[in-house]
């Protein structure tokens, strides 16, 4: 007892010392934060909420991030799912470089992206875009392409480790038991990364309704007739102009996030039990 | 059903693998690769189940040519090393598999299966998953699930090669048994020669990509072609320049023909053995004897005795 002591005695100090600095550090960085929206939601009272959120303006904003973040999880699952079985299954030359291009959106900055694609897609100007019939740039189309390639990351993160970690033993023996192809993948490969799935489509999914800087470059921000701009941008709108509304607004982005991330820790506790 | 290759070469990259192999399972026995690891032995069964494609060279399997056949329509089962349990999926689903990929009906499915565990004695767990078994369950598992689809051959890539000795000591015997209740071809890969020894009725010692020697196992250990067969499978000591094996050494304490002259350096029991190591001019040959043997000797280090090989 005399030599487990000490030791004890100092580990239990020194996690408590780490826990008080992780929770200061998180509650000046977010708890803090997060409090201070909430307040001024509430103390604006309820018919200041209702009124930001319900104008035309919010709700076109609403429906376009809703679009684009669908839109590109949708796109990120089959291109995320696609892209890390053949980064992980296949040995081809640049496979290496292949992998670091993919993870190249994360560390550019955003408004480097949506800059690219103005470049490549515009329809005035763009390399691309020129030769296109339907506009790219200043719509739909270009905010949900931004939206995808800043978001990828996030879903390749979840599901290489786990395709890695896993091997292709399974899908040998069931490839040999007479499965196809696509048998293979249906019944073995996706129940295999079923969770790291759902974790990835719920991160890309937050990072999509929160996309800023891409999409404000791509998207023009246009606001009445032809809108395109989404809530981030409309909450930055209101802020910078002074209007009622960016915490209401900002509250909904909020709830949103909050959900998606509790849905997948209910799920994750619900596989560990 | 007979297996046949006819010239299998695969390379990778600059390594060859195998070389021009050519070999010949007869149907209903069970016949072990017995060979060094990197030796190609598993590349060989890989190909053999249309999991590999070879450079050059034919696969024929129960009289059908299968070279071009893919894995999924060669009707082999397979079983890896790493059991390859379907982690999401019970035993029973497991064992299922290839059957319910056939769109076999359900009650058909349902007879087999419970069949199938029963013959594995696994009947009490077909609800459990993977991961909740040891891993001799889980290899008896993957042996059931590739019996399911009645394979007309059966290849084992190191069945036993992951389990602790005592366990694969008993799934060795089991396996044994078991082919000698269902008469399916049966191919697996080992590195251990006791292994091959005990369990096949034929082995095939394969090193850098060629075969070496085919022979049933007494055969091979009473007549090895060369002298890496000899070491491979057993213990050698060499004496006057010739490979012998230790138990085939006759230990003199007086001078008698074709012995060679050498001094007792060490003694070590081993169980109901006894290993005695020699010094003669110029070797360090060792003999495997009894205790029996040992004590009517009285061997001791430093004693002068004479040795020459049995027969």
């Amino acid at each position: 007892m005399a030599d487990t002591l000490p030791p004890r005695l100092g580990s239990s100090r020194s996690k408590w010392t780490l826990r008080l600095i992780a929770l200061g550090y998180i509650s000046v960085i977010v708890l803090v934060p997060l409090y201070v929206i909430f307040y001024k939601t509430i103390s604006e009272g309820w018919s200041t909420f209702w009124a930001a959120i319900s104008s035309d303006e919010a709700v076109t904003a609403m429906r376009l991030s809703a679009e684009c973040a669908v839109a590109s999880v949708i796109l990120n699952t089959i291109l995320g799912i696609g892209l890390a079985l053949l980064l992980t299954r296949y040995r081809f030359r640049g496979r290496r470089l292949l992998g670091a291009l993919a993870d190249l959106p994360i560390s550019v900055s955003p408004i480097v992206v949506g800059l690219a694609l103005v470049l490549v897609y515009s329809s005035t100007s763009g390399w691309f875009g020129k030769h296109l019939d339907f506009q790219v740039i200043f719509a739909l189309p270009g905010m949900i392409m931004a939206t995808t390639f800043v978001s990828l990351p996030l879903m390749l993160r979840e599901l290489v480790p786990v395709l890695e970690e896993s091997g292709d033993d399974m899908e040998q023996a069931a490839r040999v038991l007479g499965a196809s192809g696509w048998q293979q993948f249906i019944r073995i490969t996706v129940p295999t990364i079923r969770a790291a799935l759902a974790y990835g489509i719920v991160l890309t999914l937050a990072r999509s309704i929160g996309e800023f800087g891409a999409v404000r470059i791509v998207s023009g921000n246009v606001q009445g007739s032809g809108q395109t701009q989404t809530l981030p941008l409309l909450i930055d709108d209101k802020y910078t102009n002074f209007e009622p509304g960016p915490y209401q607004l900002s509250m909904v982005l909020i709830l949103v996030t909050i959900v998606a991330i509790a849905l997948t820790s209910l799920r994750r506790s619900k596989e560990h039990a | 059903m007979s297996i046949e290759t006819r010239g299998i070469v695969k390379r990778f990259g600059n390594f060859v693998a195998l070389d021009d192999v050519d070999l010949n399972v007869d149907s209903g026995r069970l016949t072990a690769l017995l060979g060094p690891s990197g030796g190609g032995k598993s590349t060989l069964l890989r190909i053999i189940g249309g999991l590999e494609t070879p450079d050059a060279g034919t696969v024929r399997i129960a009289n059908v040519e299968a070279t071009g056949v893919p894995a999924q329509r060669r009707n082999v089962g397979f079983v890896f090393q790493h059991y390859a349990a379907f982690k999401h999926l019970s035993v029973y689903r497991n064992v299922a598999f290839g059957l319910e990929i056939r769109k076999r009906p359900k009650d058909e499915i349902r007879k087999r299966v419970m069949e199938l565990l029963e013959l594995v004695h696994l009947e009490q767990f077909a609800d459990r998953l993977p991961a909740q078994l040891s891993g001799g369950q889980r290899q008896r598992m993957a042996l059931a699930r590739a019996l399911a689809v009645e394979p007309s051959v059966l290849l084992l890539d190191e069945p036993f090669g992951a389990l602790d000795a005592k366990v694969r000591r008993e799934l060795r015997d089991w396996l044994r048994r078991l082919h000698d209740d269902v008469h399916v071809t049966t191919v697996f890969v080992t590195h251990d020669q006791e292994e091959a020894l005990e369990v096949s009725d034929e082995i095939v010692v394969i090193n850098h990509g060629r075969i070496e020697q085919v022979g049933s196992p007494s055969d091979l250990y009473d007549k090895p072609a060369n002298d890496f067969v000899m070491e491979f499978l057993g213990p050698v000591t060499r004496l006057g320049g010739a490979l012998v094996r230790p138990h085939d050494l006759e230990i003199f304490t007086e001078h008698v023909d074709n012995a060679v002259e050498a001094e007792v350096i060490r003694l070590q029991r081993i169980g109901f053995e006894v290993r005695a190591e020699f010094r003669t001019k110029d070797e360090q040959p060792w003999a495997q004897l009894t205790r029996g043997q040992a004590e009517a000797l009285e061997l001791r280090p430093g004693n002068r005795v004479w040795v020459r090989p049995v027969g």
